[in-house]
């Protein structure tokens, strides 16, 4: 299979960009799983108690006694003198760090009260990296609403890391992108059938496993919203290896594609490598995709990821997109997805929520993509949903998950039909 | 600058919202960042609300500051307007848009709808998400209620009720039904349910009935004020508080207090020989300051359990907390941080905890059995069935949900009897909880116990161990920590049997 066998799909298709009422988290809520991906890191929000209440209902019912994430609530006497606000928190900084010995990287991370005072954490990072380090390292990220949406909090977080990695000759592929461990070996496993051994992922479990960088570093990426750190990266010298996203059984297959023309992999041994879990992928993928072929599908913003999935769910899935909106479209990073996507959907960068409604309410969709917070509505107007949340907080990505993914879409449906017999 | 984990309440903002999307008919436009929007799902998913709530959030960018936040704002305010065309619309900011301070009220009132504007004074960095619904429906009421002729027969409203409130909705149902049965009807019940309109009625009732003085009382106070409605001060949680506040209203309106009392088996249930062995459990109560005054009094006076701790996280009623701490001669804990009242409970050591889906969580830790009685709410107290808290229906509720989580009256002392047998090992559990039936982790996961439990090194002497692994599940815990806070107290080192019978004996009730 090659990138260029369908004609352009949605290469050209003008992309609508609306603004008004956005629906969407902001990039505070990577948090929730940077943190359970890097064991050895504590996410310090500089904020308000919205913040706060925003980490905490995103995170659900996930209550540890001693998270590894926290809010330094701002107060009054804070906004009232910048030089207290900065000693107050070397202070909070110090006392976690004593409560915390087994912390070995702090993010402060600004949100949107400590960007509009202008409470400079760069400085603060820098400043506490001298009191800290060696044992502690401190980075800074913005995680802002009035900056990031989202899935961009981890795009800004690993941008954040990667000035500071260290330097090297050595020719390393470097995984981009926080998955879940599991997914992680499974990639790592079939890298290593292919043959290609010295690969290095970012984020690293831990801090001591973090890589090193340079002009040899070919390095790629399994999510779409890390255009930042993709940058960061570049300006490093690394060189990006551009693949539709792994999601799905053609998917995963384009992406190790990508990586095995780089590193000159034999047909044979790629076809060895992937054949049986290709197999497995497809077989699993199909058994969703009774239930979805033929039906409609409208994507409100969320995550970055909806033009890579949708390309997923109309070519493995047999779906319609009618509308596939996404919070940034960065032609960049999106081309060999836009280009499988088949031509027909619009295509909507930003939000206007109310507007969306209206639209959404006009097409009247098998299955709509939304947040949580329109989910129930849509659901008791009659509509089938899927929240989008659950696709970055679910193993998705690669061959194992493929039939996953697609049960994520198929499982609504499918409830839908079992209970109309009696309830509805 | 505070470190927060977990958090009991949210921002004011989502105070207002909770009254907002308890209401019809009104629209509230936030002045806020598009992460806020995540405050939508509290109630479409906690809740189950099958509406989006009524707010329109301004979701400006960082490019906007430089620019034009004021137009946005107006811009915002005028597209909800024509779109949702509300009775009255509210305006307010988030804590960010009080830094940029555009004045949402001034500049929703300068474009002139045709509808009451009502502008929010929220300080973010200084309260919190109770005060804000208290302050909103406060303001609301400011705006539209006006004193007028009372109605011939006699009425009330019922204030204080809330979207994502503690079972509020099964409470205004089971109230209503009371009140109706002593002959007095509801006028208006708000916010919940009540649209602007409702509340320029609010004046025509005889009387308030306050159902949550944490949502509710600064309306209560302004209809007092301004209305001349004096409002009831008990909240009928429980039967004696039930039983008081039927007095209170008779008091108020002449009526008899008497109503039919066929549905209450609380008492009975409470009176029966299986409640025996309820006799002295301690509980500890943490959550709303309303509902841990009023539980710790089903606890004491109707169920016969002994409270060990009380505490609230709301400031705003600290006072009478304290005082209600006072008659039950424990220390008031008032406070908003989560590890102190973990901290708290670990030291009392509780049979059972009375607390919100936080103290849930520190009651798995801890292997304590916990109830809910108070907001912060979770989806789990959003039940299908009827659950209200206050009247009989609500005792009722009250005795089953406390009493579920522990080991039942019977089975207690069966368990003991054989708790060397292999299958009936007390390892299994309560016979009643679905959990699959196998070993209980003895030693709850490390939790930083406060300084009492072990100070110097004492240790546990094998037959000692052996012994103390002889004693139920559902007390060993307790029993532990007893015997070592006796050791350290006597400056006892290793804890032989007869310490660990001493420290029962010390610690018999
Ligand atoms: S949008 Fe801004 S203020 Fe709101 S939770 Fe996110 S960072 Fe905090």
């Amino acid at each position: 299979m090659s990138l260029d066998a369908p004609s352009l799909g949605c290469t050209d298709t003008p992309v609508l960009k609306e603004r008004g009422q956005r629906e969407v988290f902001c990039g505070l809520t990577g948090i929730i799983w940077l943190h359970r991906k890097m064991q050895d890191a504590f996410f310090l929000v500089v904020g308000s108690r919205t913040c706060a209440h925003l980490l905490q209902s995103a995170a659900g019912v996930m209550i540890f006694a001693e998270p590894r994430f926290g809010t330094a609530i701002l107060e009054e006497k804070d906004l009232a003198g910048l030089a207290d606000a900065n000693v107050e928190l070397d202070r909070e900084v110090a006392r976690l760090l004593a409560r915390r010995p087994d912390i070995r990287q702090l993010f402060l991370v600004g949100s949107c009260p400590s960007e509009v005072i202008k409470l400079d954490l760069a400085r603060a990072a820098e400043r506490l990296n001298g009191q800290h380090a060696p044992h502690v390292r401190v980075y800074n990220y913005s995680g802002s609403g009035i900056e990031t949406t989202f899935t961009q909090g981890e795009d800004a977080c690993l941008a954040a890391m990667v000035p500071t990695l260290p330097a090297s000759d050595a020719a390393e592929l470097l995984v981009v992108g926080a998955l879940p461990d599991v997914v992680e070996d499974q990639c790592q496993s079939l890298l290593t059938a292919m043959g290609i051994t010295s690969v290095r992922f970012l984020p690293a479990r831990r801090a001591s496993d973090l890589p090193a960088i340079g002009a040899n570093t070919r390095f790629i990426l399994t999510q779409p919203f890390l255009a930042d750190t993709a940058e960061a990266l570049e300006r490093r010298g690394a060189r990006r290896i551009a693949a539709p996203f792994p999601f799905g059984e053609e998917g995963t297959t384009l992406w190790l594609q990508a990586v095995a023309d780089v590193y000159g992999v034999t047909p044979a041994t790629f076809d060895a490598a992937t054949a049986a879990p290709r197999a497995r992928a497809a077989k699993a993928v199909a058994a969703h995709a009774a239930t979805l072929r033929g039906k409609s599908l409208f994507m409100f913003p969320d995550s970055q990821m909806e033009i890579p999935l949708a390309r997923f769910l109309a070519r493995e899935c047999g779906m319609t997109p009618l509308e596939i909106g996404t919070p940034y479209l960065h032609r960049g990073l999106m081309g060999p997805d836009l280009a499988l996507l088949p031509h027909g959907p619009a295509l909507i960068e930003g939000q206007d929520v109310d507007a969306q409604l209206d639209r959404h309410a006009g097409l009247a969709p098998d299955l709509t993509v939304c947040g949580l917070g329109l989910a129930n509505p849509l659901e008791a107007k009659g509509h089938s949903t899927k929240w989008a949340i659950e696709l970055v907080f679910t193993p998705v990505h690669f061959y194992e998950q493929a039939g996953d993914l697609a049960g994520l879409f198929s499982r609504p449906l499918r409830r839908k039909a079992l209970l109309k017999g009696d309830a509805a | 600058m505070k470190l927060t984990l977990w958090t009991y309440e949210g921002p004011p903002h989502v105070g207002a919202m909770r009254v907002a999307t308890a209401m019809k008919g009104v629209h509230l436009v936030l002045h806020a960042p598009q992460g806020d929007t995540y405050a939508d799902l509290l109630f479409t998913m906690i809740e189950r609300r099958d509406h989006r709530p009524p707010v329109t959030f301004t979701t400006f960018q960082a490019s906007d500051l430089g620019a034009d936040t004021a137009t946005l704002f107006k811009n915002a305010a005028r597209d909800a307007h024509a779109r949702f065309k509300p009775q009255a619309l509210i305006v307010g900011a988030s804590c960010t848009a009080e830094l940029i301070q555009d004045d949402p009220g001034g500049l929703a009132k300068a474009i002139g709808l045709d509808c009451p504007v009502i502008a929010l004074d929220l300080p973010s960095y200084s309260r919190k998400e109770t005060f804000g619904a208290d302050e909103t429906f406060h303001a609301l009421v400011r705006a539209l209620a006006v004193p007028m002729a009372r109605t011939e027969a006699i009425t009330c409203n019922l204030l204080g009720a809330t979207a994502l409130g503690f079972r509020h909705r099964d409470d205004v149902t089971e109230i209503t039904r009371l009140l109706a049965q002593m002959g007095v009807t509801v006028n208006v019940c708000a916010p919940l349910g009540a649209t602007p309109d409702d509340l320029k009625r609010l004046g025509q009732a005889h009387f308030n009935v306050l159902l949550y003085p944490e949502t509710g009382e600064s309306a209560a106070r302004l209809l007092e004020k301004t209305c001349g409605q004096p409002f009831t001060k008990v909240v009928p949680i429980g039967v004696g508080a039930t039983r008081d506040f039927l007095a209170e209203v008779a008091a108020i309106t002449g009526l008899s207090a008497q109503v039919d009392e066929t549905g209450l088996r609380q008492p009975w249930w409470s009176a029966s020989v299986d409640s025996t062995y309820l006799t002295g459990k301690r509980v500890f109560l943490f959550g709303d300051a309303t509902h841990v005054i009023a539980a710790a009094r089903v606890a004491a006076r109707e169920i016969g359990f002994t409270v060990v701790g009380m505490g609230c996280y709301n400031r705003e009623q600290a006072r009478a907390l304290r005082s209600a701490a006072a008659l039950y001669g424990v220390t008031p804990l008032i406070t908003d941080d989560y590890l102190e009242v973990e901290a708290a409970i670990a030291a009392a050591t509780p049979e059972l905890i009375l607390g919100t889906q936080m103290e849930r969580h520190i009651g798995k830790r801890l292997g304590i059995p916990c109830a809910v009685i108070s907001a912060p709410v979770h989806v789990q107290d959003f039940p299908a069935r009827y659950s209200p808290q206050m009247g009989w229906e609500g005792a009722n509720v009250l005795f089953d949900t406390w009493v579920h989580p522990l080991v039942m009256g019977l089975e207690e002392h069966l368990l003991t009897m054989f708790r060397e047998d292999f299958e009936f090992h007390d390892a299994a559990g309560a016979s009643h909880h679905g959990h699959k039936a196998t070993a209980r982790v003895e030693t709850p996961e490390p939790v930083k116990l406060p300084e009492v439990t072990t100070k110097g090194t004492i240790r546990w002497l094998p037959d000692a161990e052996r012994e103390l692994k002889k004693i139920p599940f559902f007390v060993r815990n307790t029993a532990r920590r007893n015997t070592e806070s006796y050791a350290v107290a006597r400056g006892v080192e290793a804890i032989s049997i007869d310490t660990l019978y001493e420290a029962k004996a010390h610690y018999a009730r």
